[in-house]
């Protein structure tokens, strides 16, 4: 899927079957999970097959010789049947074993742990901000209905649904950085140099789930536990969190989850942008050092990680909302 | 609420963006001229958007650069609409084991978050406007085919179409004539909001530099070499993004407006309305 559009895991597994117990639940999930990581490493795998002409001439450069060639395509398993290279691969992700870079002759997973820290900060800050402003954004569109407060933010929504974060990144360097100079260009150098690459990601996050929560809570305001609630002469601010976010906020974990893939392929782009260490900068560096071992692992990790955070939220909500497991509603 | 700003402009940026597409091939152009005392000149006479770090005209790239994006945009949409709406009509009406498989290699090519899998394709393919269809278009069929297995499914089982099986028409023509008329609109929406995904992913593969080749215009490639001039020369990352920014809003807008004339609301497997 492209960013913007609306990645969905609902049907992980082909069939959904709501009246079980929750060990049935979660054991169905874990195998469709299982199933499609399985088809995600096969897919990583083939990469290396899908370029056109030699792997190894074009990792090498046509410079290096019969005897280099020779000895790469050796360490990389290439001289073998594509049946074995594939058992070779499965067993060597067993034991985390993700082959070593080319060019810099290292273990990938060392190179990964590496860069790991730099977009776990990033993400962690993206979420942040974003739930700073979306939730808050949502709200008030919502309770405010049809008042410029609601064009506004949905307005601004429709904005940051459609900036691209390459055009973002260097609007946000140019004026913070360049003109106003409260942050560093790009890099990692102290806390300030979170900022704004983690700005450029929350916004396309902050566009789509303001969005989410602003029609969710116009959903749950209607319902009659608000209307006793009001009744009972609760003050409106309790009302509207206690009650309504509350309620509200169950689809949103859905979509923040769902969100969580947007977030990680746009820090590919952003991390880039901003030259901020991490996994995204990683991959797109090893691309172009042509690092193909590097450029599976990355895509990889980032797969995997979006397919486990999904099965977490999956469980997560089934275990918040039984109807979810049980089949009354729905 | 729905006035100019969001009726009548969006459909006029997007007419002049087909059109200048287009119409590239006619105009007088010099993308690729290089006029050396030119080199980073801000917009002013003679050029209205200025010239570029190589000293050639912006504003001339930026036309050669919309068709580019106009172009792949075309290609990978279509391509995607036709092979997703066959295979997820095929699996869905099909059903069984077929249709397992189906759902498990969507749901895989699900798992890559947003253009990762694209990227990457790009990256060990090669720069090239055809690569870069390609990488998209294995990314982007997956959308198309997942609606229309839900459609199917939430329609095959409608009196009318089994009625058609009943009268012993063919798999083929019940497909034609029964499902695809009911299935369109949802597509439309769908293609209407792949346009702009696929402009911008388009425009970042280039920014990346792993889209069309050099000297070719790219709006992402031209965001990119901008953005080591920004102190100097501003213009040359403002010009192309507004560009890019404007045509994705809009086609957004459209697709907004769309959804809301078609009134579009997904029926489930059950054929309930959610």
């Amino acid at each position: 899927m492209y960013p913007g559009t609306r990645a969905n895991f609902s049907h992980i597994t082909p069939d959904h079957k709501y009246n079980q117990p929750m060990l049935a639940f979660i054991l169905q999930r874990l195998l469709g999970a299982l199933l499609v990581i399985l088809g995600v490493v096969s897919i990583v795998f083939l990469l290396i097959h899908m370029i056109p002409g030699d792997p190894v001439e074009i990792m090498l450069g046509e410079s290096a010789s019969t005897a280099d060639r020779e000895a790469l395509r050796v360490s990389l398993g290439l001289h073998l049947p594509i049946g074995v290279q594939f058992q070779n691969y499965l067993h060597g992700l067993l034991q985390l074993d993700l082959g070593s870079s080319i060019h810099l002759r290292r273990p990938v997973a060392d190179l990964l742990l590496e860069r790991l820290p730099a977009t776990g900060l990033l993400a962690m800050v993206t979420l942040l901000i974003t739930l700073s402003l979306a939730l808050p954004l949502g709200v008030i569109a919502a309770i405010r209905r049809n008042t410029w407060w609601d064009t506004g933010a949905m307005s601004f929504s429709m904005l940051g649904i459609s900036i691209p974060n390459f055009w973002l990144g260097p609007l946000l360097i140019l004026v913070f950085s360049l003109w106003l100079g409260w942050f560093p260009i790009s890099g990692r150098s102290g806390v300030s140099s979170v900022i704004l690459p983690a700005l450029t990601l929350a916004t396309g996050l902050i566009a789509v789930l303001s969005r989410m929560v602003r029609s969710s809570m116009l959903e749950v305001l209607g319902e009659d536990y608000m209307r006793t609630a009001r009744a009972k002469g609760m003050p409106p601010g309790r009302v509207i969190l206690h009650h309504g976010l509350r309620n509200a906020l169950l689809p949103v974990i859905t979509l923040l989850g769902l969100q969580l893939g947007a977030l990680l392929a746009g820090a590919v782009i952003t991390e880039t942008v901003f030259s901020w260490p991490g996994i995204g900068l990683l991959t797109i560096e090893s691309i172009q050092s042509r690092d193909y071992p590097v450029v599976q692992a990355c895509v990889l990790l980032i797969s995997v990680t979006y397919v486990l955070v999904n099965l977490l939220t999956d469980l997560a909500y089934a275990w918040i909302d039984p109807r979810i497991r049980l089949g009354s509603g729905h | 609420m729905r006035n100019g700003l969001t009726g009548t402009v969006p459909v006029v940026l997007l007419a002049l963006w087909a059109v200048l597409s287009i119409g590239a091939h006619y105009l007088p152009l010099q993308p690729d001229v290089i006029q050396l005392q030119q080199i980073l000149a801000a917009p002013g006479n003679g050029a209205w958007l200025g010239y570029d770090d190589l000293g050639r005209d912006i504003l001339d790239r930026m036309i050669v650069g919309a068709r580019t994006s106009f172009l792949v945009a075309a290609w990978v949409v279509s391509l995607s609409l036709l092979l997703g709406t066959l295979l997820g009509t095929a699996s869905a009406y099909h059903g069984g084991w077929w249709d397992r498989m189906t759902v498990l290699v969507v749901d895989v090519f699900l798992a890559f978050p947003g253009i990762l899998l694209a990227i990457a394709l790009a990256g060990l393919l090669g720069p090239g406007i055809d690569n870069v269809v390609i990488a998209l278009t294995t990314v982007g069929w997956v959308g198309y085919a997942r609606l229309s297995r839900a459609q199917v499914l939430s329609l095959k089982h409608r009196e009318h179409v089994q009625a058609a099986e009943a009268l012993g028409n063919s798999k083929w023509r019940i497909i034609r004539k029964h499902l695809l008329p009911l299935m369109a609109a949802p597509l439309i929406i769908e293609a209407t909001f792949g346009i702009a995904a696929v402009v911008i992913a388009e425009a970042g593969l280039s920014f990346l530099g792993l889209g069309v080749q050099p000297p070719q215009a790219s709006w992402g490639a031209m965001i990119r070499d901008g953005t080591r001039y920004m102190l100097v020369a501003p213009h040359m990352v403002l010009a192309p993004g507004v560009a890019l920014f404007a045509v994705v809003l809009s086609v957004n807008l459209l697709g907004d407006r769309l959804r809301d004339k078609l009134d579009i609301r997904l029926t489930d497997r059950n054929g309930t309305q959610s």
